[in-house]
């Protein structure tokens, strides 16, 4: 990693520690828009780090969605950078301001307008655009939509962040093709989960073995109980397998053409990873995790909702298995080598 | 941040031409393989075999050339052996010296025991295997009892060693025992190089559970060992045999030991008809092939993430159990979920092939997670190394 990339790290790594403080994920898991924090991410260049062209490769800017993942962070910082990369790659301008991202498979576009529902679109009450992706005539387009005047449908997922539906008639937007097609935008969309998962198990872990430590019963802290000990290494182990499956998407998101596969493969690890780490860690912190006081659940109810979005495991092996049974038993192996 | 860096893997294109030509010589070199015995990976035997690879300069590879070695980076290495490993290439042979014993002696041998033995590993026509366990002492290998008594001129050595695996194949062991009586734990040990010739030394088979013989007892009955039997100074066998049990923890072999099945899964699902294929069991068996793809990916790239932190000095022995012990519990799992979907009779002489590898896993899986270091040890590593205890 280059020394700019690791200063960048370490800056949104201090500034979101500094910003996701409890009072603030929970005023956030209430619905408040944290306009505060979003100027500082903005100010501080990060909702834009995947445009900075040479100086930052993608492969390495994206993982600042990790980072955000590690902190719980209730903004959509990591859609908001993806947006703009992808709308750059489509040959479009980023406009201002958070930007979410959505399928639109419910949605039509005729003569620049779009009709239709985008759903469950992460932040969207809060975001000032959303860009998505149709199929039309055979070639993928790629399109930024305005949210002023679209009809919005309140939701949210496991851990009170904002999905919105968001019902647009005849709304005029920009567009492009998008030469990496609807497959490609649904891998990106999930690289930045996959990573979002990685962040956040890797500080489940250590709020984890600072709990094993701190925590006493029985004359001693539980850490030293092998039982214990035991489920922490398990639970360690899927948070290693867990940033392997990031690093595997970063990489993919950064080839020339966004690499489908291998994001599918991250998305599938992590997502199952991030299930054994959440259950072990409530596990292991026993009553206090399990309340809202205390910080472990904003970590993993995102465990729980991530997973699922932008592709469960269900969806992402079925393209792996078809893949691998296309290569064949002789190619198997090619294809696992060639991640 | 944790403890929990893995880098990423370095990668060349010298090492991707390579892997074209392992393969090339794999597709022809053991085209008859049936898969029954692909899938015993590194435990298959063909000392035939590992002549020829050494013959294209695939063992030894990182090794200085005057000890017969290529100098080839450990990349190349790694790319080599994931490779024999996919396709289950017989490579017990030549596999301890070549991972273990060779490299111990590399470091802490005399000139004289490497000019003697390194070449000849190199070639492919010397074996070695490895003299840890005994009765009393598995897991905790502190607890060897084995004795070198000091002599005139060397040592005299009485005791068992135990899970020998391949010494009735091998040409040499290394020896970890006792030479001081009064020690204790970890003190007064040594290693020795061994040559199984020397008499005194008997082996008997261990059969497994499978009803095959890679296991030995080896008895030591008074047998003596000149004093450049020595590797290392005496008294250090423990940071030697420590040192050592660091490269036997995270490579490709500790994750590729069920690959075969899945192989077979594969052609499975392929060579099902049109009709069949449409059933309600596809999309699992699907789902099943891309979740185990995915985690062999994974841990693949942790693999050779580690093995880039060894290239670089560096003593990763935290990501190395994390490596062993997901690969080993992938590896079990795999037979596992795998018959669900094939719905087969384990078969060791099946004629299907899928029947008969499911049957070979079965009856091997057990061992994974014992070889190296059981799963309970590692984990006991993994959470001293996050920092429990």
């Amino acid at each position: 990693m280059s020394f700019e990339a690791s200063l960048l790290f370490e800056t949104a790594d201090r500034l979101l520690a500094k910003e996701c403080t409890a009072e603030r994920l929970l005023e956030a898991q209430a619905g408040g828009w944290l306009a505060g924090p979003w100027a500082a991410l903005e100010q501080a260049g990060l909702t834009q780090a995947m445009s900075l062209g040479e100086e930052l490769p993608a492969s390495t800017a994206v993982q600042l969605a990790r980072i955000a993942g590690s902190h719980a962070l209730p903004l959509p910082l990591a859609e908001t950078m993806l947006a703009g990369w992808l709308l750059a790659r489509a040959g479009l301008d980023a406009p201002e301001g958070a930007i979410s991202l959505a399928m639109g498979d419910d949605l039509s576009f005729e003569d620049g307008k779009a009709s239709g529902t985008l759903r469950r679109v992460p932040w969207g009450r809060h975001v000032a655009h959303v860009v998505t992706v149709v199929e039309r005539y055979g070639v993928a387009h790629l399109l930024c939509l305005p949210t002023a005047g679209a009809g919005l449908t309140e939701g949210a997922n496991l851990a009170f962040e904002p999905r919105d539906d968001l019902a647009v008639d005849s709304a005029p937007v920009a567009a492009a093709a998008f030469a990496d097609g609807v497959a490609g935008f649904r891998a990106a969309a999930a690289a930045i989960r996959a990573l979002a998962m990685a962040g956040a198990m890797a500080s489940t872990l250590d709020l984890t073995v600072r709990y094993a430590n701190e925590r006493s019963q029985f004359g001693r802290p539980i850490g030293k109980f092998q039982a214990i000990q035991h489920n922490m290494a398990i639970l360690a182990g899927q948070a290693a397998a867990a940033l392997g499956a990031g690093d595997i998407a970063a990489e993919a998101l950064g080839a020339r053409e966004i690499g489908v596969l291998p994001i599918a493969i991250a998305k599938v690890r992590a997502g199952e990873a991030a299930g054994i780490v959440a259950g072990l860690a409530h596990q292991i912190h026993g009553a206090i995790g399990f309340s809202q006081e205390y910080r472990l659940h904003f970590l993993t109810k995102r465990l729980w909702s991530w997973r699922e979005e932008f592709g469960a495991e269900a969806e992402w092996s079925r393209l792996i298995g078809r893949q691998a049974v296309a290569a064949g038993p002789e190619g198997l192996w090619p294809l696992v080598a060639s991640i | 941040m944790n403890a929990l860096t893995f880098p990423t893997p370095a990668s060349s294109e010298a090492a991707e031409a390579l892997r074209a030509e392992v393969r090339a010589f794999l597709a022809e070199t053991i085209a008859d393989r049936p898969p029954h015995k692909r899938a015993e990976t590194w435990f298959g035997f063909d000392a035939g075999f590992s002549e020829k690879l050494a013959a294209k300069g695939w063992v030894a590879m990182t090794w200085p050339k005057r000890y017969g070695g290529h100098e080839r980076s450990a990349l190349e290495r790694y790319v080599v052996l994931e490779e024999l490993l996919a396709a289950g290439a017989p490579v017990a042979a030549h596999w301890i010296a070549d991972r273990q014993s060779g490299p111990t002696l590399m470091k802490f041998g005399t000139e004289r025991q490497k000019a003697d033995i390194l070449p000849r590993i190199a070639a492919g026509k010397c074996f070695f295997c490895i003299g840890m366990s005994e009765p009393d002492a598995g897991s905790d290998l502190a607890a060897v009892r084995m004795l070198a008594r000091k002599v005139e001129g060397g040592y005299v050595v009485n005791g068992t060693k135990l899970w020998t695996s391949f010494g009735h194949h091998a040409h040499y062991m290394i020896l970890f025992c006792r030479t001081d009586p009064a020690s204790q734990r970890q003190e007064g040990t040594s290693q020795f190089l061994v040559d199984l010739a020397t008499p005194g030394i008997s082996i008997k088979p261990i059969v497994d559970i499978s009803g095959s013989h890679h296991f030995n007892e080896v008895h030591f009955t008074d047998v003596f060992l000149s004093d450049d039997a020595i590797i290392g100074a005496p008294g250090n066998g423990w940071q030697q045999v420590t040192s050592e049990l660091a490269l036997e923890r995270s490579g490709p072999e500790r994750f590729l030991s069920s690959f075969e099945l899945l192989v077979r899964l594969v052609a499975w699902l392929q060579s099902r008809p049109e009709s069949q294929a449409e059933s309600q069991a596809e999309p699992q068996a699907e789902a099943l092939v891309g979740r185990l793809v995915a985690h062999l990916a994974v841990l693949r790239r942790l693999s050779r993430s580690v093995a880039t932190l060894l290239e670089n000095g560096e003593n990763p022995g935290l990501q190395a159990a994390i490596v062993k012990d997901l690969g080993a519990t992938l590896e079990q799992e795999m037979p596992e979920v795998i018959r669900h979907v094939l719905a087969l009779e384990p078969m060791v002489e099946s004629p299907d092939p899928a029947a008969a590898v499911l049957a070979q896993l079965i009856l091997s899986a057990p061992g994974f997670s014992l070889r190296g270091g059981t799963r309970e040890i590692l984990r006991g590593i993994i959470a001293r190394g996050l920092g429990l205890r």
